[in-house]
């Protein structure tokens, strides 16, 4: 390994963690909900998938295609059902109420699939790499999952600017009271911000089960790397996940280039180096437009 | 028609609003005045289902709507342009007049008509809102609130730090739209204004109304009566 390649290995990372970041991101900034439960999620569908694939044996990569849908659907009930009852008592609620969630989670896991860890098997795919130059190659799954990060994050930024819905979530993030009072019902509009949000976290746990192995309890430290990208990247600004993943995602890979052991020690130093310096993020914080 | 009756509101001890009863016909103008803490807004909220009262209904062309949420209120005809106009600072322009459409009522309100009644608004499309002056707002939040087609418009404090000459182009376009068969249900703290616009007026005194008539037929003195309670209460201590 060098430090090009190191480079290059951290901005494929920064894909990751970004669309792990861009669910927690949205409902952040749209319903104003810090889901303590987003990594359990990430996990949760990746389970779902590791279920799809052995009953229909879809391959792999393909599973996003039963687990998204699915995960959106669910996203909206917990939203209407939980996340919203909890938000109508307090907003400090909220955070109890997706910790609960959390631990209920990774409990279920456990007794449902044991602590054993499971990765997707992805066959040759795994281990196939571009040869840019000696030095340098780049795996698929880690350029796929960069890819579909950079999809995601294009394809919710024209949804949120140009389409109808979109422009209802701005306005509920903006202004609740007021946009219900011109006739948007926000308990509608924030479940769809929160199927969206479940989808994009259903492909992060897909993303996770394709580049690395899960257990029950890998959802926390995901969560902490999502929150960083968030941070670094700006509250409220999707190109921000991206950017804050890929400074994470760099400084990890440089970390673990200088000491083998201390990748997630310089992610969490920059991080706060962020929070010390700029606070409010790198990026300008503007869900909108 | 909307019909409030018998409606009292609370916030927790205190009770803002105490059997008020109203009538707005389609093509009338009505003026509710009073002070500050009267419970004007209140009124306002009330009618488009901010608050939800304790007692009392909310009935528009006789249908009861006491229990519709605000945005099933605005899909069957009534719309309110807020105190402080609160426009949605991330949006352009037109995108705040869109989402005023949310509700897909049908009506001859659109964009294009809303920048044939204001007409600087068209050029200016694209611009976040900030950027506009508060008179400039205050048109939006209007042309907001009629792209939901409504049948009955609330305006909550309209001169609201504008100046005099912008509240009285703003209270301009008032006319066009009473013509049009809409009713029209304001709340002023600029009492003469309200009164110069209004068919009927209500004043509220504490939640409670105190006065009501036509602005020609009502006494300056009974007004000022009404508004800051000087009479018509009885029990001593009342002889000012």
């Amino acid at each position: 390994m060098n430090w090009v390649n190191a480079i290059a290995q951290g901005i494929l990372l920064g894909g990751l963690y970004a669309l792990f970041a861009c669910g927690l991101s949205l409902l952040f900034g749209v319903v104003r909900v810090v889901n303590l439960a987003h990594g359990d999620f990430a996990v949760l569908a990746a389970y779902l998938a590791l279920v799809v694939i052995s009953t229909t044996h879809v391959p792999a990569l393909l599973t996003f295609v039963i687990v998204a849908p699915l995960f959106a659907i669910f996203g909206y009930g917990v939203q209407r059902l939980i996340i919203q009852k909890s938000l109508d008592v307090s907003p400090l609620t909220t955070l109890l109420v997706t910790f609960g969630l959390s631990v209920v989670i990774q409990n279920l896991l456990l007794v449902v699939a044991s602590a054993d860890s499971h990765s997707f098997d992805l066959g040759s795919l795994i281990s196939a790499a571009l040869r840019v130059t000696p030095e340098l190659s780049i795996g698929y799954v880690p350029l796929l999952i960069f890819l579909t990060a950079v999809v995601v994050l294009t394809g919710l930024q024209l949804f949120l600017s140009r389409s109808a819905m979109g422009r209802a979530i701005r306005a509920s993030a903006d202004d609740q009271e007021a946009s219900s009072i011109a006739g948007v019902n926000t308990r509608h509009v924030f479940g769809i911000a929160a199927a969206i949000a479940f989808a994009t976290v259903a492909l992060a746990g897909l993303a996770l089960g394709s580049s690395s192995s899960f257990d029950p309890s890998a959802g926390p430290a995901r969560l902490v790397f999502a929150f960083e990208a968030v941070i670094i990247g700006g509250v409220g600004s999707l190109w921000g996940t991206l950017v804050g993943g890929i400074i994470l995602g760099v400084a990890q890979a440089v970390g673990a280039q200088i000491d083998p052991s201390g990748g997630v020690l310089a992610g969490h130093l920059v991080f706060l180096a962020v929070l010390a310096l700029r606070p409010q993020g790198l990026i300008r914080a503007r869900l909108a437009i | 028609m909307l019909e409030v009756r018998n409606l009292t509101v609370r916030h927790g001890y205190l009770q803002a609003l105490t059997d008020i009863n109203l009538a707005v016909a389609p093509g009338e103008t009505l003026a509710i005045i009073g002070a500050n803490g009267a419970g004007k807004s209140t009124l306002l909220r009330s009618v488009i289902g901010l608050h939800r009262p304790s007692a009392g209904s909310i009935l528009l062309d006789g249908r009861d709507i006491t229990a519709l949420p605000p945005h099933a209120r605005v899909r069957v005809g009534i719309a309110l342009v807020p105190e402080g106009r609160r426009l949605f600072p991330s949006l352009s322009v037109e995108e705040n007049l869109l989402v005023g459409h949310a509700s897909g009522r049908s009506g001859s309100w659109s964009v294009r008509a809303v920048y044939e009644l204001f007409s600087w608004m068209g050029d200016r499309r694209r611009e976040p809102t900030v950027h506009l002056s508060g008179g400039e707002q205050q048109a939006v939040a209007i042309g907001r609130a009629l792209m939901a087609n409504p049948q009955v418009l609330l305006l909550d404090e309209l001169s609201l730090g504008l100046a005099p000459t912008m509240v009285r182009r703003i209270y301009g376009v008032l006319p066009e739209l009473v013509q049009k068969g809409m009713a029209v249900l304001l709340v002023e703290q600029d009492v003469a204004q309200a009164l110069r616009v209004a068919d009927r007026f209500q004043c509220l005194l504490e939640g409670r109304t105190t006065l009501e008539g036509k602005p020609a037929e009502a006494t300056t003195a009974k007004i000022e009566a009404a508004y800051f309670g000087l009479a018509g209460r009885s029990g001593p201590g009342s002889a000012a």
